[in-house]
């Protein structure tokens, strides 16, 4: 793995905005982020949230920056690392709106450090484009901070999607209806497992083991032995990034044998497909995109060759879309962000995942929900409203 | 209890100094603001820290445990109680939980106990978490029409409230015996003060405040994550800042509160992509070259001008 | 059977994580917070090591041993060994070495970020299924389980058998005394702390091969190895071995038995009622 070009790229943009900066203050939009860079989510942030960011300046700079009112505006990219810090996150907005006098900026990284920043966002008036906030009370959200957006899509539409891939799994006559299901402790897994209890239950399934364990959780094989042991015929762990990597290559060793095997984030990472190589064939995953169109393709070639590093296959890409959006909105109404704010609310957008516009609750309706690793590459099997989902294939053993 | 004139004078400085605090939010509504929240944040929880561990000279990591189980109170009670309750419910939860651990906790002493309150942070943390996972509880999303100004008056009241509570400790017989616990535990015990009742109560205060300060910042978090409720890096920043400043005065604390978070801010905001390793370098820097904290500072400069006149 | 191997190999993972510890503290008295950042670095290094040019971690440790052991000596004489004379007391040792290597451990955490990068480091090494006693377990598993044997295993005779191991079990055991005897307590003070760092970062090196860390992820080690070490009792091999093991046991035979989702808690439910009922550890001498 070569990091250099990635330092090299960084060490280029800061150079590059502090030109910017002292030689044409006056033309530059300034557009405010601020995410982990350490702290627990920063292994998340880094690989799905910054080099989206970093790509989308350079290649906006690169094109000659964007048209506002009929002039050539580059981007200045103001960066901060909240240390995964809701407190940190709230300071850096706040900075960004009233010391840089950030035209924009951008949502931060996970669904707490971006409603710990909402209402700062609210107040300063600035669109807030919400990307890793996963969250049903998206009506809730946007009724008390009309400016937050959401482009993800619900927790309980990522559960209801693998209940459905599983049903249909099952009513092709693929597999039973035993189902083990774990989650971690931790806001977003509880959130998804209390979410598909009843909807597996609904469906006919039999959750045969069903338990939780602690968020840093050092030896997940009790977990798969007890899974094991209940003969589940497909097995769904709500999990978070170490422990997706630490049960699956549990279930390897383990050779635990079912027909359908899912984790929950991170699935989609390279890293994932990286480390599991074969074996990771016919797992299944939270989101996914649809890697081969053309847009994406083209993505994820820019994406590799500006950052050094392959994107992720769910959030990376809708990132990158957020801030499509975000420009799109400013070339079409310029730097009031109130107009921005109401031209969201109206307009279609085109970005690298198709068409997105968002609905009466700021939320976009067409997402990835579902994936699976095909061939070593990440595909969409399930979707809201987007196109390019294919068939779900059987988990066949772990070689 | 007399006060004498000097008590009064101090009295109305503090009561000065927190009514010239109190206006902030009508100069600045933004960024000054901000900053002034995790002032009064801090200012609450390492003068309370520092009541405890200044006298006794233990040093409690167990912020985060508090601090967390206020955070759950809001999160939990904000549907259907009062917020103003929800911070009493709080400060109480906080001083019960903390009266358990002081009694369980009274035979060990130094790292024992430092380890202890550590892992008492996690307990609590993994308790609830599986809690709510068993019990079907959803999210934890705290929505209120509370703003910062609103958030900054609490804390500065809280503030206020440690102050006082300092004060009144000193002048009491507690915090008499605290003084010559702090001094020599033995000759404490010998001369028949109930060093065990006393320590008890008094780390009760950090406990409350911790709680009570959990409770009042949720709505601010909005969604309640146990991940970002129960960071212990908050037990290491309020050590940290208390013994910047210095624990054995009651005002010491602030003294480190202060120039800490501004340093922090100066930090992040100039060295975004190295924010922790300069935090870290500064870090030693102050441990080097400020032993003792800022009050250390004072006394050894004060001690100079002596000797200086002296002389 | 199959909990008690399972909670065995787990205990050996443990043991890796909190031996070096438990050398710096019970020796050098410095409670280093910087321990668990040398852990992921040699993690790091592993990872770099295998990526790069498929050199297995077996190897890799004979390279992590010297490069730690000189990073952690270097740490002690320029750092510590100030604090150390500067300190009037145990208590106020205490205090600074907290502060210090605080800042030591965000140092790390800067560095490696800087390095690096943030992103999850993670390979598969040696991770295909091992049979014993008719259950399988992970390869890796087993392996770094035995290196922890034979690492435990050389420490306690070192410690037990050689001049300067008994020299600096004198040390751990009454600091003050060992100085009238004419060891030279400075300069195996520093030796010990730059052995623990060294024995910390072998232990990364193996458990990266099966667990995924970044470079954030040390304080987490730091503070599992802090509560086995205050179990075990201070400066104690044996007590650090038997805390590992049990802890290790405890976890899987909740996580079996009862609900994965209570292990941790758990774990620090024995923590606690360990420290209440033998406030100097498990095998620690009361403290004079």
């Amino acid at each position: 793995m070569n990091r250099r070009p990635f330092l090299k790229l960084v060490s280029a943009l800061t150079i590059a905005s502090a030109l910017a900066a002292s030689a044409a203050t006056a033309e530059t939009i300034r557009i405010g982020a601020v995410a982990p860079k350490t702290g627990p989510l920063a292994g998340g942030a880094t690989v799905t949230q910054w080099p989206s960011i970093y790509l989308w300046v350079e290649q906006v700079n690169a094109a000659g920056g964007l048209t506002v009112d009929g002039e050539q505006m580059m981007i200045e990219l103001i960066e901060y690392d909240d240390q995964t810090n809701p407190g940190e996150t709230i300071k850096a907005v706040q900075r960004l709106a009233t010391q840089d006098d950030a035209h924009f900026i951008i949502a931060p990284y996970g669904t707490g450090l971006n409603l710990a920043a909402a209402p700062l966002f609210d107040r300063y008036g600035y669109p807030q484009i919400a990307v890793s906030a996963i969250t049903d009370q998206q009506p809730e959200l946007s009724a008390q901070f009309p400016n937050m957006f959401f482009t993800l899509g619900t927790t309980t539409a990522l559960a209801a999607d693998v209940v459905k891939v599983l049903t249909d799994m099952r009513d092709a006559g693929q597999m039973g209806d035993r189902v083990a299901m774990v989650n971690v402790a931790d806001a977003f897994g509880i959130e998804l497992a209390t979410a598909a209890k009843p909807l597996f239950e609904e469906a006919g399934f039999e959750l045969v083991y069903e338990t939780s364990y602690p968020l840093g959780t050092q030896d997940l094989s009790p977990v798969i032995k007890g899974a094991a042991a209940a003969e589940p015929d497909a097995f769904v762990a709500w999990s978070y990034p170490p422990d997706t990597f630490g049960l699956t290559e549990q279930a390897m060793i383990e050779n635990l044998d079912v027909k359908a095997f899912y984790t929950a984030v991170a699935t989609p990472f390279p890293g994932y497909g990286a480390r599991f190589g074969a074996a990771a064939e016919g797992v299944l995953g939270a989101g996914g995109v649809n890697p081969d169109s053309p847009a994406f393709m083209e993505y994820a070639a820019a994406h590799e060759e500006v950052t050094g590093e392959k994107p992720d296959y769910w959030a990376s890409a809708t990132t990158y879309a957020s801030l499509e959006i975000l420009a799109q909105a400013i070339e079409a109404v310029g730097l009031d962000r109130a107009a921005v704010t109401a031209h969201l609310r109206e307009s279609t957008y085109e970005t690298i995942l198709g068409p997105i516009s968002f609905d009466e609750n700021n939320s976009n309706p067409d997402f990835w929900t579902v994936g699976q690793w095909q061939g070593g590459v990440f595909k969409g099997v399930a979707s809201r409203g987007r196109d390019g989902t294919v068939p779900v294939i059987l988990k066949e053993g772990w070689e | 209890m007399s006060l004498t004139a000097t008590d009064i004078r101090n009295l109305c400085l503090a009561s000065l100094v927190f009514a010239i605090c109190a206006l902030l939010p009508l100069g600045d509504q933004g960024y000054w603001l901000g900053l002034g929240v995790t002032i009064a944040m801090f200012t609450a929880l390492a003068t309370s820290w520092a009541l405890f561990s200044g006298p006794t000279h233990y040093i409690s990591l167990a912020t985060a445990a508090f601090f967390g189980v206020g955070t759950y109170v809001t999160g939990l009670g904000i549907d259907t109680l009062p917020f103003w309750s929800l911070v009493g419910l709080a400060g109480v939860i906080g001083a019960v939980l903390a009266a358990l651990v002081g009694l369980a906790t009274l035979r060990l002493s130094g790292v024992y106990f430092v380890i202890f309150t550590l892992g008492l942070a996690e307990l609590v943390r993994q308790v609830i978490t599986w809690v709510q996972n068993n019990s079907g509880q959803k999210g934890l999303y705290v929505l209120t029409d509370l703003d910062e100004a609103g958030i900054y008056w609490w804390l500065l009241g809280l503030s206020a409230a440690v102050f006082l509570t300092g004060w009144l400790i000193g002048r009491s017989r507690l915090g008499f015996a605290l003084r010559i616990i702090g001094d020599d535990e033995t000759v404490a015990a010998h001369s028949g003060i109930n060093t065990a009742r006393a320590k008890v109560l008094l780390f009760m205060v950090p406990g409350a405040v911790a709680a009570m300060t959990g409770a009042i910042l949720a709505p601010r978090y909005v969604y309640i994550e146990p991940s970002l409720a129960f960071a212990p890096i908050l037990s290491f920043q309020v050590v940290i800042m208390a013994l910047l400043g210095g624990a054995s005065r009651l005002w010491g604390p602030v003294l480190g509160v202060i120039p800490f978070t501004f340093l922090l801010e100066a930090v992040s905001s100039n060295f975004p992509n190295q924010t922790t390793l300069v935090i870290g370098v500064a870090f030693l820097v102050i441990v080097y070259l400020l032993p003792g904290g800022f009050v250390g500072l004072m006394g050894r400069i004060n001690r100079h001008l002596n000797t200086r006149e002296g002389a | 059977m199959d909990i008690l191997i399972t909670g065995i190999l787990l205990g050996g993972t443990y043991a890796l994580i909190a031996m070096g510890l438990n050398l710096q503290y019970g020796v050098a008295r410095i409670m280093n917070l910087a321990n668990g950042e040398i852990l992921v670095a040699g993690g790091y290094f592993a990872f770099i090591a295998y990526t790069a040019t498929q050199l297995s971690p077996i190897l890799t440790i004979f390279l992590v041993a010297p490069l730690a052991f000189a990073l952690n000596w270097l740490i002690y004489r320029l750092m510590l060994q100030p604090l150390v004379n500067r300190a009037k007391n145990r208590g106020q040792l205490e205090t600074d070495s907290i502060l210090a290597t605080f800042g030591l451990s965000f140092i790390g955490v800067g560095l490696m970020l800087s390095f690096f990068g943030g992103d999850y480091f993670s390979y598969s090494f040696m991770a295909f299924p091992v049979e014993l006693l008719g259950n399988t377990y992970g390869a890796n598993r087993v392996l770094s389980f035995v290196m922890a044997v034979l690492i435990c295993g050389a420490l306690y005779l070192w410690l037990n058998r050689s001049r300067a191991g008994l020299s600096i079990r004198a040390i751990a055991t009454a600091p003050a005394s060992a100085r009238l005897v004419g060891i030279d307590v400075k300069h195996l003070s520093a030796l010990a702390f730059a052995l623990g760092g060294a024995v910390t970062a072998v232990g990364g090196a193996l458990i990266s091969t099966y667990l995924t860390l970044d470079a954030s992820t040390g304080v987490v080690f730091t503070l599992k190895a802090l509560i086995i070490v205050i179990m075990g009792g201070v400066g104690d091999v044996r007590g650090t071995i038997v805390a590992a093991l049990l802890l290790g046991i405890l976890e899987t035979l909740v996580a079996s038995l009862l609900d994965p989702g209570l292990t941790l808690a758990a774990a620090y439910v024995m923590f606690l009622g360990i420290l209440l009922f033998r406030p100097q550890g498990l095998f620690g001498k009361k403290p004079t």
